[in-house]
């Protein structure tokens, strides 16, 4: 019998299960299936920073949300319409964010008496009534699994471990995904032990086989491709995006890049990408700790390289004393701070935006650095390249503020052309600047960024450190006049960068009279509350930084030009203190710090409100 | 011929035109002059030279050098000298620090620097105290140190560098003393030849705040065992004296007449590991008796700048020169008409 066919415009599919259970693995080829039939999406995945706490129990849980779509759409969804739960506890974990009438597709196999008791389950879910309200699929996957990998020689446990497989086969079914890749990327990553892929392989079969002959799926789902603009993309996550955007600023730019870092959650991956690409000259040091991996990339830069660290939080919390030495030095310096929950450790898997005053503020006495931040996962490509650009023409150190939420999401990305990327001029110091002699603190009158002179370059020998210099010549000063020149000179300098950067854009396409203004990770959810409003019928205006310091040099203007001004965050309210602060504007905000991504729906409410 | 071009440099070329602040009769004076002296005999042009510092009165150091340099943050000098060697193959690094510096605020820097072996010569100016802040007490003063922070005396087991550097799996350990133009310069000359990090701890007087703290060895120089690879350790005014091995891998000072010259321990620089040297080196755990100077130990181990270019090399050979418009389309794609 030929199943019905049903076409969506749009699903929220969450992947749970145990951190064993290969949950991220099963979203992350889903993703790349639905990228393939040209859907737009939006992925979150959520996993603990335990690598595997007990199988089984609560805090183990690990999940991914996929959103996609026949239309363009900026964030992985509020709600799942459909939860994949692996396990009792998965489902304890998840099911209160699956509408009433959500579907629910479980493994029964693992609503073990043992299973529940760990997930804190005094009876069944699945035979107590209490999921009445959900349209609940009982699979059982395990045993499905096993049975299909029967004549497959691998052990009990291999076989067991393929019923993610099984499950991505299914929801691959349900959802008309095309399996090939799938099948060429386990057999790809289990080269080396060929029963292992042969029984992902089939187990992903299976999975699909059942959709379509078992008569509990009796539906299944299209999503038609979204009418994105033309070209060519490709899936990318906002730290494989930075990655490659360090790449394109060292190409740009002509200077090798050198990246020091020391691993950190959700940081680390960047360092992994990077240090697969030597073959772009790319020098990858893995340091003793925070402070010398910023160390290494000053001392890199000082020899001519693009230096780079990246690093959360805590990490960035350390290099404060070397940024306030390339402050002083006039280095260019890139800092990427990928945002995590805290303070200390925090939640280090979960994203908060609440560095944006350490980063601009958090150094002793009066040191400016300039703040980029990137707003979605392919835009942290551009803010790449972007904080590369002002660091190297100003000679300053740069932060550029990505998150979690930003570092493992992923959507569809327009690649650029490579000759249409920006170039990145940079020009060393090669001979005298005054009278016969080079004085390292010789400014270009237009930006202030001091000549910049190599080791290896004859004749312009000199010494730069972190005591006060004198203008020009460098030289240690005590002088409380040079002192208080240098300073202002310094912030001059910093402050000088907004004649360089594009003015603030305001998407107002109705005349409203209140602006939500956002920086960073939450332009997705953001924009998305803000259609939902225009939908609805209101009047609502959208302005994003990407530029945090300088601002655009008519933030002021726009902010003035509203009646409200709200500003969502993720933290209590940095940016809202900043813009209040500097220009006076009685703006409000709307801070959320659950370590989550915001929700457009809660937002569009608080939004309305405000109308 | 020399790389500079085959002009010939001299110590006066090296002094920068800055005027020297350390206080009058400070043993950074002489130690400045030695390095100006024998920076020549690197055979490099002064741009092809950079020095790097932390904080402390040896920190300044760069600012009288005619070579490229910085002056950075407490400690942290290794770390930036290992990001520009590794980048810049092509200088001469050196690394000018202190006890407090490098093995206070700074001793992760200096641990894993050693272990690495990037190519950085680190000379540490050791003079037991703190001076730049006006005499507190280093992690190299001796227990019991009373000064500023410890009028009941210091509680601190003091370190020894030497001991330290090799147990840290350096490849080049030396010592040296700030007033012995001689032995000090033929150190340098070593450590400027040895492939990748060298350590050199020289004992350094502070007239103002610890003078004296090494007059043991600086002024009585028959407690000097000079360290000759190859030969019996003997020393003393008429070499009368000598070291030998004990049955628990210590060494103990002997007097030669007894034991017999072929029970001395023969120094061995190049052993490959580092036990016989940190024997040595615990002789004199503060110098206050029989001190060895000179090099404790040159041994090879692949330096980790050649090894990181090794492998730029290698994944050009394999992959090819990158390709950023290959690197962005890498993965799966699809095209949207």
């Amino acid at each position: 019998m030929a199943k019905q066919v049903e076409q969506l415009e749009q699903v929220t599919i969450r992947f749970a299960g145990d951190s064993g259970d290969g949950m991220q693995l099963t979203g992350g080829r889903f993703t790349s299936e639905t990228a393939l039939v040209g859907n737009d999406l939006s992925t979150l995945p959520d996993f603990p920073a335990e690598i595997r706490a007990p199988a089984g129990s609560l805090p183990g849980v690990s999940g991914f949300q996929l959103h996609f779509a026949d239309h363009d759409i900026l964030t992985p969804g509020d709600a799942p319409d459909v939860l994949v739960a692996m396990n009792p506890a998965a489902l304890k974990t998840n099911l209160r964010d699956l509408p009433k009438g959500g579907a629910l597709i479980v493994n029964r196999d693992a609503f073990t008496g043992r299973n529940l008791e760990k997930a804190g389950y005094a009876a069944s879910p699945l035979e107590d009534g209490s999921l009445d309200e959900f349209h609940v699929h009982e699979v059982p996957l395990t045993t499905l699994t096993l049975e299909a990998l029967k004549d497959v020689d691998v052990s009990k446990r291999e076989a067991e471990r393929s019923k993610n497989m099984f499950a991505l086969g299914l929801m691959s079914w349900l959802y008309h995904r095309p399996t090939e890749n799938t099948i060429a990327f386990l057999e790809r990553k289990f080269q080396a032990k060929p029963q292992i892929a042969e029984a992902n392989v089939k187990a992903f079969k299976a999975g699909w086989a059942y959709g379509e002959t078992s008569e509990d799926f009796v539906v299944s789902y299209e999503v038609a491709p979204a009418p994105l603009a033309p070209g060519t993309y490709r899936n990318i996550t906002g730290n494989q995006a930075l990655g490659m955007g360090l790449i394109a600023a060292s190409v740009k730019s002509g200077l090798p890049l050198f990246l020091g870092a020391y691993p950190i959650t959700p940081a680390s991956e960047i360092l992994e990408n990077l240090s697969r690409h030597k073959r772009f000259g790319v020098r990858t040091f893995q340091a003793e700790d925070e402070i010398a991996a910023v160390g290494a990339a000053l001392g890199a830069s000082f020899g001519g390289a693009l230096g780079v660290c990246t690093s959360s939080g805590p990490g960035v919390a350390l290099k404060s004393e070397t940024v306030g030495l390339a402050i002083t030095l006039e280095l260019p310096l890139l800092i990427l701070d990928i945002q995590r929950a805290g303070p200390s450790t925090g939640m280090p898997t979960k994203p908060e935006q609440a560095d944006l005053l350490m980063v601009m503020f958090g150094r002793n006495a009066e040191s400016p650095v300039p703040v980029v931040a990137a707003a979605t996962p392919g835009g942290c490509f551009d803010a790449a390249l972007e904080a590369a650009r002002i660091a190297l023409k100003y000679r300053t150190p740069v932060y550029l503020l990505s998150d979690a939420y930003l570092a493992n999401g992923s959507e569809p990305w327009l690649l650029p052309e490579v000759d249409e990327l920006p170039e990145i001029p940079v020009e060393f110091a090669d001979g005298p600047n005054r009278d016969g002699e080079f004085l390292p603190y010789v400014r270009d009158p237009e930006t202030l960024a001091r000549d910049w002179a190599i080791p290896g370059t004859p004749g312009l020998e000199h010494r730069i450190g972190g005591l006060e210099k004198q203008d020009e010549t460098g030289n240690v000063s005590y002088d409380p006049d040079n002192h208080d020149h240098m300073v202002r000179l310094r912030a001059q300098k910093v402050a000088g960068i907004a004649a360089d950067i594009p003015e603030l854009s305001v998407d107002d396409p109705d005349g409203a009279s209140v602006l939500v203004l956002g920086w960073g990770g939450t332009y997705g959810p953001i924009t998305a509350a803000v259609r939902r409003v225009r939908n609805g019928g209101g009047k609502v205006a959208q302005a994003h930084l990407t530029h945090l310091n300088p601002f655009p040099r008519n933030t002021g203007d726009v902010l003035r030009s509203y009646h409200r001004v709200l500003v969502p965050e993720m933290n209590l309210g940095q940016l809202l203190k900043l813009v209040r602060a500097e220009f006076l504007v009685d703006a409000v905000g709307y801070n959320q710090v659950r370590g989550v991504p915001l929700r457009a729906s809660a937002l569009a409410d608080a939004i309305e409100a405000l109308l | 011929m020399t790389e500079n071009g085959g002009t010939q440099l001299s110590a006066k070329d090296f002094a920068s035109d800055q005027e020297v602040r350390w206080c009058p009769g400070c043993g950074d004076y002489a130690i400045l002059a030695a390095v100006q002296k024998f920076m020549p005999e690197l055979g490099l042009p002064r741009e092809r030279i950079v020095f790097i510092s932390g904080i402390g009165c040896a920190a300044r150091f760069p600012y009288y050098m005619q070579t490229y340099g910085m002056h950075s943050i407490h400690g942290r000098a290794p770390a930036i000298a290992t990001g520009l060697a590794l980048s810049r193959p092509d200088l001469s690094v050196w690394v000018v620090t202190g006890d407090g510096d490098a093995l206070s605020i700074g001793g992760n820097h200096l641990i894993h620097a050693l272990r690495r072996n990037v190519n950085v010569k680190i000379l540490l100016f050791n003079n037991q105290i703190y001076g730049l802040t006006k005499g507190q007490y280093s992690p190299t003063s001796p227990l019991g140190t009373v000064n500023k922070t410890t009028p009941m005396g210091s509680l601190d087991w003091p370190f020894n560098p030497v001991a330290l550097a090799l147990g840290a799996e350096a490849t080049f350990v030396a010592r040296s003393i700030d007033t012995d133009r001689a032995h000090l310069t033929e150190v340098l000359r070593r450590a400027a030849k040895h492939p990748g990090t060298a350590f050199v701890e020289i004992y350094q007087n502070c007239n103002v705040y610890n003078d004296g703290a090494f007059d043991t060895v600086r002024e009585q120089k028959e407690n000097r065992i000079h360290l000759e690879h190859g030969k019996p350790i003997r020393f003393g005014a008429e070499d009368e004296r000598g070291v030998r091995l004990l049955p628990d891998a210590s060494a103990e000072i002997v007097d030669v007449a007894e034991v017999g010259e072929d029970a001395l321990l023969v120094h061995d620089e190049q052993a490959p590991t580092p036990s016989l040297a940190s024997a040595l080196a615990r002789l004199s755990h503060t110098p206050h008796g029989p001190t060895p100077i000179g090099v404790f130990r040159d041994a090879e181990r692949p330096v980790y700048d050649r090894l990181m270019d090794e492998q730029l090399a290698r994944a050009r050979e394999d992959q090819g020169e990158g390709d950023l418009a290959g690197l962005l389309a890498a993965g799966d794609t699809w095209t949207i008409g």
